[in-house]
């Protein structure tokens, strides 16, 4: 909860003064009965003037009005204090979890990310609303109780509160219980999301498999699961009221029996045990509703825990000292230093990768089906730190540039890349700065244009979600022209042009050799069309660097080129 | 348009009720115990007043009789603790078996959509349906429907007391509370569409941030992470800003209802002065309506309290209820979301098909009036392949949906051995055929599990053996637990070749006599495309093969290739018939040489 303080902390003197609202509100609210018991104790048996009798009346509705002013006022407030922080802490949570590390995303699973953003910061918005709501009458209540009482008869009341650490011990005991049990449910939610997230996605391999039964049953299970969670944890949750109602019980019958024994030794009058038990029953409705904020005080504080899980990771990949890695006085453009990488710290997945590419160079890179090509390119933008060696650019060590300066330096096309339900202007634009006419020149380059003008709104054309509207080949070419439209000064093509025919790759090829002249580029490729004309082009095997040199040299030297290069009679024939 | 919601509102009422229905024994057993704990709670104030009574008496304190009561106390007490505790595990019983209902429901529901709505709603709205919403009206359903079921016993009991005190005191009430109903009525109705909001901006800011998350790393990759939470701000103040109007126009209910039932107590009080002192000073006769006695009065303001206690809480919790009413709204609109058709009554499974498909004149559009597909015939014979060739946008996709009955022809027929394959059931017809996709699709399981997709009686020799014919095998050893490996769609250390020579060693596993590759190698590379060559050719041996590719080696071999261009078969026959024609598909096939 050191968490949730941190972002309430600006709304302080807001949320104090509406409890000082609410206080005022309640308490005279509180007053109604006092006045109520006044006018038919006093007024009514005694003065007897039909003039007092209404007065008082009206004295009781004007209470009436103000408290009726203070709670709504005080209960807006409390949702305004509620909505800011919500709004605070989601941006901060969907921040952080943009700019997680690709490990880190991988351990926290996307469905468990959504889940937080979603769910448990919905959870956290309403907790805080609620508390400032509920939590003002109760408390008041219950401190106002123990104090009447305490002044009424400081005997008594002992034996009352002497069951106060007994609930103590219970409410500790349960919260404690409580928070694990709500993390454990909320962690079954994620495992429902992620077999509904799946079943949407892969809804037509499933039906194509006549899977459907199966999958019910797979999300039955996680239905289940969550349901026996959900269970487990309400019902321990539910032990709580009866316990506390219990104890407060047992607390009033024990005064009533000394209490008899002390009015027999006159140390008390049997008046005082009367207002005694009223006040009690005040007390115990006060518990009850103290108990109600408890539950969901334990339900948000598993919440705020995942929440705080997420926004508190530490840096991963973060900024390394010049001193810790000085420049080096290369030549080249981009460096790969010796570079040796594992993803999961047992095999290499990248053995001494050794190279370096001139400025406005093109460098390709060819391999077979997890033979290494993306990692390289996961490593030169810093998406995971090499294990041994280094990778500069311009001399520099990537992990001394900060990360923003280091990715305004791309254009990028990867694999499994992302499109999204917005305009085709705004898939290439990305949220950047650029003018239409950079937009409509990257199409073109891109080779994208054409289609594009097929629309009838062309630019301004939405994609459906993930883009499933288009075809593979004219993602690929809107992803390229995405890459192309900020000139960057590396653009990196990460298989991005498989699902193109062969003349519109050639077209793309001769484009990006034309517009993109001062970028050095680097293309990742299953096609010996795709990078023959490329400066240097790597030969990868099982993570190593068989060869590399140019189309020329590798063609008459290198046997897996050759190789390649004989299965490439036929490529893309048509998209 | 208005009428028609607010009829919606009772209906979704009673759709939830029936749901209570459905475990009405549960529901029962609540009730009974909720009247049970009611009654002892009020059973026990009783003793408690004899023992009082006891020891106020002025004959001084009986302590035996305050000894008894106090026993009958612990007694009550304990058992009234006891009756508590099982009235929430009932009601939590209760509460989750509904919930567990409502999210088989909505899932199962959601299975036999047709694959046309997962194209057009947002994934992260259907998930924030089935957790967000269904949580919504579970948490009222659990905690908020017993509070209110259970205070029903006071209001009513605490009406019939002051009704026997006092007929025209009642009155005051019988003008507050119909006002204090109507103002509650008419408040939820303006604030109604305010929840409805909530929800669907809380579901329009899941849907955002599920596509983002997708792709965080190529948002990482060009830095856009302050931009793209920009946008996500914008999202999120949109639902915060819908909970908190929601909130704002809210809040007003419960004080409100406080205050004229507070106001209600004040008119009691001051009426019942009146008729009071009329009593004690003549105006008004013993054995009259009007009369009434001090007590009287004093019981009647009590009981008016208590009776005010329950309807203020329930106008506190007025909104929950409206929230939940909305959520599930939200929920029903899928469970009542048109499924694909279903099976015609006769429709007969097919076992063992040879694999005979014949298409004829067939006419398909995804939109009325937009037709994509005209006239198509074709007739592939058991074991052929038939290779499906054209441009983008041609009709490729669609003809495999047809065939798979994903979506039904608008006229023409399509036969399978001779059988119509509307006349098949849906699930046998998709037996019957197995299917590698462009895009690869893999659930979070192990690698195993992943690969027996389609058969799972499948052992481990025969996935290994898959494997190795998908060569994947060597990569998946390499793994630190091999087979047992967990993978999921989103998982960032495999490539997406990797991923699609696992969806071909699944492939390789169920027998069925009819194969679609739908572009089945595009992101495996060249080599390892002519490694698995012969496993993909023992694939589609003695199979009826359909093949989407743009790849020349694919299509050669092909019996019958079909060139589609804007929703015809332009030309038809095998490479060499085709390229004699030099027509499109002849200058197609120049073109990779130019």
């Amino acid at each position: 909860m050191n968490f949730l303080y941190r972002y309430l902390n600006p709304f302080i003197p807001a949320m104090i003064l509406g409890l000082l609202i609410k206080t005022a509100g309640t308490l005279i609210e509180l007053a109604l009965p006092y006045i109520l018991s006044y006018i038919l104790d006093e007024i009514v048996p005694n003065d007897g003037r039909l003039e007092m009798i209404i007065l008082w009346g009206c004295v009781m509705i004007a209470c009436a009005l103000i408290a009726l002013v203070c709670n709504v006022k005080a209960n807006r407030m409390a949702s305004k204090v509620a909505r800011d922080t919500a709004e605070e802490i989601r941006h901060d949570l969907f921040y952080r979890t943009m700019t997680l590390s690709g490990r880190q995303i991988d351990q926290f699973t996307i469905p468990s990310l959504e889940s937080r953003i979603t769910t448990d910061t919905y959870n956290v918005h309403n907790f805080i609303g609620r508390i400032q709501r509920l939590g003002v009458r109760a408390p008041l209540l219950l401190l106002g109780g123990m104090i009447v009482t305490l002044i009424m008869d400081a005997y008594l009341s002992l034996i009352m509160f002497a069951v106060l650490p007994m609930i103590f011990i219970t409410v500790y005991y349960v919260s404690i219980q409580g928070v694990k049990l709500y993390t454990k449910v909320q962690s079954s939610v994620d495992s429902m999301i992620r077999v509904v997230r799946e079943d949407s996605r892969g809804i037509r391999v499933i039906k194509a498999l006549s899977k459907i039964k199966s999958e019910h049953k797979r999300y039955d299970a996680v239905n289940k699961k969550l349901i026996h969670d959900e269970k487990k944890a309400s019902i321990t949750l539910g032990f709580v009221n009866p316990v506390m109602n219990l104890l407060m019980n047992l607390g009033i019958t024990f005064v009533v029996l000394l209490g008899a024994y002390r009015v027999i030794g006159g140390q008390t009058q049997p008046g005082k045990i009367i207002a005694f038990t009223q006040y009690f029953t005040m007390i115990s409705t006060a518990t009850l509703s103290i108990t109600r904020i408890f539950m969901m005080y334990t339900k948000s504080s598993a919440s705020a825990r995942r929440i705080a899980e997420v926004i508190d990771a530490p840096k991963d990949l973060t900024l390394k000292s010049i001193s810790e890695f000085p420049p080096q006085p290369d030549s080249a453009y981009i460096v790969f230093d010796h570079v040796s990488f594992s993803y999961n710290n047992s095999k290499d997945n990248l053995t001494d990768i050794h190279f370096s590419l001139p400025k406005g160079g093109t460098l390709g890179i060819i391999g077979a089906t997890g033979s290494g090509k993306t990692t390289i390119i996961n490593l030169l933008m810093r998406f995971y730190d090499v294990e041994t060696g280094s990778i500069r650019i311009e001399g520099k060590d990537i992990r001394t540039i900060p990360t923003q300066d280091l990715h305004s330096k791309f254009g990028v096309v990867m694999q499994n890349d992302f499109l999204y339900a917005d305009t085709i202007a705004e898939n290439i634009r990305f949220g950047r700065e650029l003018s239409q006419a950079q937009i409509e020149r990257a199409a073109k380059i891109a080779q994208a244009e054409e289609f594009i003008e097929t629309f009838p709104e062309k630019y301004e054309h939405i994609l459906s979600q993930k883009a499933s509207n288009l075809s593979g080949g004219q993602k690929q070419r809107l992803l390229i022209a995405r890459a192309v439209a900020a000139n960057p000064d590396i653009l990196i093509l990460d298989d991005s042009s498989s699902a193109l025919d062969y003349k519109t790759d050639a077209n793309l090829r001769n484009a990006i050799a034309q517009n993109m002249k001062t970028s050095t580029v680097i293309i990742v490729a299953q096609r010996i069309s795709s990078v023959m004309n490329a400066d240097l082009i790597l030969v990868l095997d099982e993570g190593k660097i068989m060869d590399m040199g140019t189309h020329e040299e590798l063609i008459a030297r290198c046997n897996i080129y050759q190789e390649i290069n004989e299965s490439q009679m036929g490529g893309c024939f048509v998209e | 348009m208005l009428n028609k919601k607010a009829g919606n509102g009772k209906r979704i009422f009673l759709r939830l009720f029936q749901y209570i229905l459905k475990f009405w024994y549960l529901a029962l057993i609540a009730l009974l115990f909720s009247l049970l704990s009611n009654y002892l709670a009020l059973l026990g104030p009783r003793y408690l007043g004899n023992a009082i009574d006891a020891i106020s008496s002025p004959k001084g304190v009986q302590m035996d009789i305050v000894f008894t009561n106090f026993i009958y106390m612990l007694i009550c007490y304990s058992i009234s603790a006891v009756v508590s505790y099982l009235l929430t595990v009932i009601m939590v019983q209760l509460s989750q078996k509904i919930t567990y209902l409502m999210r088989k429901q909505l899932f199962e529901n959601l299975t036999v959509l047709p694959v046309s709505y997962f194209d057009t709603h947002p994934t992260g709205d259907i998930i924030s349906r089935i957790s967000y919403d269904i949580d919504t009206v579970n948490a009222t359903l659990s905690t908020d429907l017993v509070q209110v079921l259970g205070s029903l016993y006071t209001v009513i009991g605490s009406l019939y007391f002051m009704f026997i005190i006092s007929k025209p005191l009642i009155l005051v009430f019988a003008i507050t509370v119909p006002i204090s109903i109507l103002f509650t009525k008419l408040k939820a109705k303006k604030i109604q569409p305010l929840f409805r909001k909530r929800s669907r901006k809380l579901g329009e800011m899941n849907g955002y941030a599920e596509e983002m998350l997708s792709g965080t790393k190529t948002i990482g990759a060009y830095d856009r992470s302050v931009i793209m939470t920009q946008r996500f701000d914008e999202k999120n103040k949109e639902a915060v800003d819908a909970y908190y109007d929601a909130d704002y126009y809210g809040a007003i209910i419960g004080p409100s209802v406080n205050f004229i039932n507070n106001l209600s107590i004040s008119l009691v009080m001051i009426f019942g002065g009146i008729l009071y002192l009329f009593s004690q000073n003549g105006t008004v006769l013993a054995g009259s309506l009007w009369f009434i006695t001090l007590g009287g009065v004093t019981q009647f303001v009590m009981y008016s309290r208590k009776f005010a206690g329950p309807i203020n809480e329930f106008a506190n919790i007025i909104s929950e209820f409206q929230s939940a009413f909305t959520a599930a709204e939200r929920i029903f609109r899928i469970i009542d979301e048109k499924p694909e058709p279903a099976d015609k009554q006769n429709a007969i499974a097919v076992t063992n098909a040879t694999g005979d498909v014949k298409i004829e004149h067939v006419n398909f559009g995804y939109v009325p009036g937009k037709t994509i597909l005209h006239d198509l015939n074709l007739h592939a014979k058991p074991g052929q392949t038939v290779a499906i060739v054209g441009p983008t946008g041609a009709g490729k996709t669609t003809i495999i949906n047809l065939l798979m009955r994903f979506y039904d022809v608008n006229a023409g027929k399509i036969f399978l051995d001779t059988t119509e394959i509307e006349d098949i059931t849906r699930d046998s017809l998709r037996g019957a055929y197995t299917m590698v996709l462009q895009d690869t699709w893999l659930f979070y399981g192990t690698i195993f599990e992943n690969i027996t997709y389609g058969r799972e009686d499948a052992t481990m020799e025969e996935v290994v053996q898959a494997a190795k014919a998908a060569k994947i095998h060597s990569f998946i050893e390499r793994l630190p637990d091999g087979y047992q490996t967990i993978l999921s769609d989103d998982g960032v250390n495999i490539s997406k070749g990797q991923k699609q020579l696992i969806t071909i060693a699944r492939a390789m596993l169920p027998r069925s006599p009819m194969l679609i590759l739908d572009e089945a190698t595009s992101n495996v590379d060249s080599r390892t495309e002519i490694r698995i060559q012969e496993a993909m050719s023992a694939l589609m041996q003695n199979r009826t093969c359909f093949v989407i590719a743009h790849r020349l080696s694919t299509i050669l071999n092909a019996d019958t290739i079909l060139v589609i261009k804007d929703g015809n078969v332009i030309e038809q026959g095998n490479h060499t018939e085709l390229l004699k024609q030099n027509g499109f598909y002849a200058s197609l096939y120049n073109a990779q040489f130019s």
